[in-house]
């Protein structure tokens, strides 16, 4: 064996061996790591009550309401799994909140089940479509729709 | 490949390749920023700060280039030691670093519009910081190889081993709940409007042309720097 032949070897094995120890770490990471919690996962293992965690997933269309006070909102964040976590927030709304779109929240999980936010972060897909689209897909001509009259009724 | 490793016949190549590239490249981006900045018509939820993608994506993908490219001079340079591998990797360092705090910096600043915050520690930004910290580190420990006289293998593990976060920039948004959206170009699927993409794959193409020509101007230096040492350490021995 040639002595490059040899170094190739020891080269690529010493890789191999450190990206096995980088996926294990990420492996044990991966909950750690994760920015916030999904509806299905904060049901499935909620956190202490009054614990500062965050909530992501899409705002429940039709969820959206004002309280009387006419800063505190509610709405309904869902994920993929059809489960839902109310929340309830008092402050201004990220230009980017609508209903169907994104959303992250940061606070805690109050002991009715109702998710007290005190920041709103809006998180956006991965899609990146012009406003004046003419050949719009049907789902995203009704998602359009929906995000145009939010706020009329 | 030994042909490239003779210095001289790649400073006889780079001294005509880096120009035109360095050229091009900036043709090419100055007209894919025009397009992008004044013709393209807004996204539907963000609006204008959508025209941000055509800078940010181009260094963030340059800014992660720039470290494979240092992986793989890295391993050329331990495995048949070319002399050229190592200043390859030295060369990609700099630009590197500048792209990937452009696309930091433009991160940023779209952030705030897009989702109400200026910076959050989850996978994607935190990986791409690590990144930035990564090349500061890099650099010096390449030019305290070349000044104190330690041997260039070092820095070159060290872009063997920085070459682990590559994958975990690439990857944080599918496997950890980001605030960062999932990549949106995917082998052949784009989720990006053609109106987007078109201009942003020119911009790609651009600030690649101007990151090739500044790696090789930067190899072009770091050469004369090497051969301007040699040359006085060689006279400073003949005085004596």
């Amino acid at each position: 064996m040639k002595a490059k032949h040899q170094r190739l070897v020891l080269v690529l094995l010493a890789l191999v061996a450190l990206v096995g120890a980088a996926l294990l770490a990420v492996y044990a990471l991966r909950n750690q790591a994760s920015y916030f919690y999904l509806p299905e996962q904060m049901q499935a293992d909620p956190p202490a009550v009054g614990q500062a965690v965050r909530l992501g997933g899409m705002v429940a269309p039709g969820s959206l309401e004002t309280l009387s006070d006419g800063i505190t909102v509610t709405f309904t964040v869902t994920g993929r799994e059809a489960s839902a976590i109310p929340v309830r927030y008092a402050g201004i709304l990220p230009d980017l909140f609508v209903e169907g779109s994104g959303v992250v929240a940061e606070g805690r999980l109050a002991a009715d089940g109702t998710f007290e936010a005190d920041n709103l972060l809006a998180k956006h897909d991965e899609n990146y479509v012009p406003r004046e689209l003419q050949e719009m897909s049907e789902h995203q001509a009704a998602e359009m729709a929906e995000e145009t009259t939010v706020g009329l009724e | 490949m030994h042909g490239f490793a003779n210095p001289k016949r790649f400073l006889a190549l780079a001294g005509w390749l880096t120009p035109v590239l360095l050229t091009g490249g900036l043709l090419l981006t100055a007209a894919a920023l025009f397009w992008g900045f004044t013709q393209v018509p807004p996204d539907r939820l963000m609006g204008e700060t959508v025209r941000i993608i055509f800078i940010h994506v181009p260094t963030a993908w340059l800014g992660m280039g720039g470290w494979t490219a240092i992986a793989i001079s890295s391993l050329v340079f331990l495995v048949w030691r070319h002399p050229l591998a190592a200043i390859a990797a030295r060369g990609a360092a700099v630009p590197g670093l500048v792209f990937t705090i452009i696309c930091l910096v433009t991160g940023s600043v779209w952030g705030r519009p897009t989702w109400g915050t200026w910076w959050v520690w989850d996978g994607r930004l935190t990986s791409m910081l690590v990144l930035a910290f990564l090349y500061i580190a890099y650099i010096a420990l390449a030019q305290a190889a070349q000044r104190e006289g330690i041997s260039a293998r070092i820095p070159a593990i060290f872009g063997l081993l920085g070459a682990v976060n590559i994958p975990i920039i690439n990857r944080s948004v599918v496997w950890w709940n980001s605030l960062h959206q999932p990549p949106s170009i995917t082998m052949g699927k784009s989720a990006i409007d053609g109106v987007f993409l078109v201009p942003l794959l020119v911009a790609v193409l651009g600030f690649s042309l101007i990151f090739g020509g500044v790696v090789l101007a930067r190899m072009r230096a770091l050469l004369a720097d090497i051969q301007a040492e040699a040359r006085l350490r060689r006279r400073a021995m003949e005085a004596d």
